[in-house]
């Protein structure tokens, strides 16, 4: 616990707030990189995801990349990557880096929230006489919305952790703390560092879960369409009634629910 | 790949650790996460509580937590346990969600009928609601294997042995073939771990491979 107590004492000493490498600099150093690097995985894979989504062709491509990318160790790329450029362009390297472990998740979260609309809601889109942009623009993109913030959110948490390793390759971040200190042995220096950068991995999830929620359409849970004009209690406890009163419903429910 | 032959010794004993260190953390934390997660599916009130728990622990950096756990532990950053303590903590954030869905995702019919023919709380569990919920738990093993592969090689900043080193030391020395391997054989391990799994999921749960196959109308 005492090196708890030495880490508050670096995390709360005046001369990390000043200069050269200080605490608000290596956050701010940290968040550029994130944004930098969602941003530009976000131009690249949330189209690709909706145009695959909406045409429905492809799915698989993305299923399996998804699962590759995993795979994938992200600081071995950052260094490959660094190597293959050039130390002087370790920058654009490190984004690159950072841009290719973002595109997954996105892309995912694009396709699967165009997939999940049931046909029939677009279908009677297209029957109140909307142009194909019309239902693009009104009905998919709203409705996939959740599950797009989902794949924003698993982007962001992989890059902001993979932004702390980018100091090995002589940048800043709030990973540079750690990786200079670790073999000069000052440990309180490198908790405190690693607590400011769970406060700053946590703060940007609790926010981007809150802007989920915010976005979801009336009538969507989870990702999922719910009629909102008479809910059924979809609860273990009532299958037995509800299959009396509809033994239609209660299979057809059932079946949606096992992809 | 003139670099691989003359380094062969070191790459293949390089991924023999990688192999031993990532295999702690997907069995144990596999092992940890059933009772949790099929807890939190049995009780709806803790459900919340626990898949938001779990996941504020994956939301916390590889590198931060190997920094944190050694002071709460008591242990030495350097140490292996220290990495593999962390991967578990990961496999289990990872799980406890897929053990949760898996448990909730057998039919409740299913559950009334082992009642109804006899079985007992542990019997049923056993007997139905684990073959039943193999073929979701298998899915999500085979993330947090795969994942804990790739993780395993950011302990080498901690001194941990591991493919990663071929990272740390190849970039070191500007040798890109020795980065490259590392990154390769990273990969290839966290294939063979996902074909195991595969296999085994084909040999311990025939009936998945039906499962797989399209519903037909009115089945």
């Amino acid at each position: 616990m005492d090196l708890f107590l030495e880490a508050l004492a670096w995390l709360f000493s005046p001369e990390q707030y000043q200069g050269e490498g200080s605490i608000p600099q290596r956050t701010m150093e940290h968040l550029a990189y994130t944004a930098g690097a969602t941003l530009i995985a976000a131009l690249v894979a949330v189209p690709i995801g909706y145009f695959i989504g909406h045409t429905g062709r492809g799915g698989t491509w993305v299923v399996g990349i998804t699962g590759a990318a995993r795979a994938l160790p992200s600081f071995g790329l950052i260094l490959l990557l660094v190597l293959l450029l050039g130390v002087s362009e370790r920058v654009t390297a490190s984004l690159v880096a950072l841009v290719l472990l973002g595109i997954p998740p996105l892309m995912a979260g694009a396709y699967a929230g165009m997939q999940q609309i049931p046909r029939a809601t677009v279908d009677a889109a297209r029957a109140q006489g909307m142009t194909e942009w019309q239902i693009v623009g009104k009905v998919e993109i709203p409705l996939s919305l959740p599950l797009l913030l989902g794949g924003l959110r698993g982007a962001v948490l992989q890059i902001v952790a993979t932004a702390t390793l980018v100091a090995y390759v002589g940048l800043g971040g709030l990973g540079y703390d750690i990786i200079q200190g670790i073999p000069l042995r000052r440990f309180d220096q490198t908790i405190g560092a690693a607590l400011v950068i769970v406060v700053v991995a946590l703060t940007l999830d609790g926010l981007l879960a809150a802007a989920t929620r915010w976005v979801t359409p009336r009538g969507v849970h989870q990702g999922r369409l719910a009629d909102v004009r008479a809910r059924d209690s979809l609860s273990r406890t009532a299958p037995v009634a509800s299959a009396v009163a509809s033994p239609e419903k209660e299979i057809t429910q059932q079946r949606k629910t096992t992809p | 790949m003139e670099w691989l032959l003359a380094n062969w010794e070191l790459v293949g004993s390089l991924t023999l650790d990688h192999m031993r260190i990532s295999l702690i953390p997907i069995v144990l934390g596999f092992l940890i996460s059933l009772p949790i997660g099929w807890f939190a599916e049995r009780v709806p009130a803790t459900r919340g509580l626990v898949l938001g728990g779990v996941g504020i622990l994956y939301t916390v950096p590889s590198l931060a937590l190997f920094m944190l756990l050694p002071p709460m532990l008591g242990i030495s950053v350097l140490s292996e346990a220290n990495v593999i303590i962390a991967l578990t903590i990961y496999a289990v954030a990872i799980m406890v969600r897929t053990v949760a869905d898996a448990f909730a995702s057998i039919e409740p019919r299913a559950l009334r009928a082992a009642t109804a023919l006899g079985y007992a709380e542990w019997g049923r569990f056993f007997a139905v609601e684990l073959p039943l919920a193999g073929p979701v738990l298998l899915a999500g093993l085979r993330v947090v294997a795969v994942s804990t592969v790739s993780l395993v090689t950011v302990g080498v900043l901690v001194g941990i042995q591991s493919l990663g080193y071929l990272f740390t030391d190849g970039f070191q020395r500007r040798i890109i073939p020795e980065v490259l391997t590392g990154v390769v054989m990273t990969f290839l391990v966290a294939l063979l771990f996902d074909a195991v799994l595969v296999a085994l999921g084909r040999v311990i749960m025939p009936w998945s491979r039906l499962a797989t196959q399209p519903a037909r109308a009115g089945a």
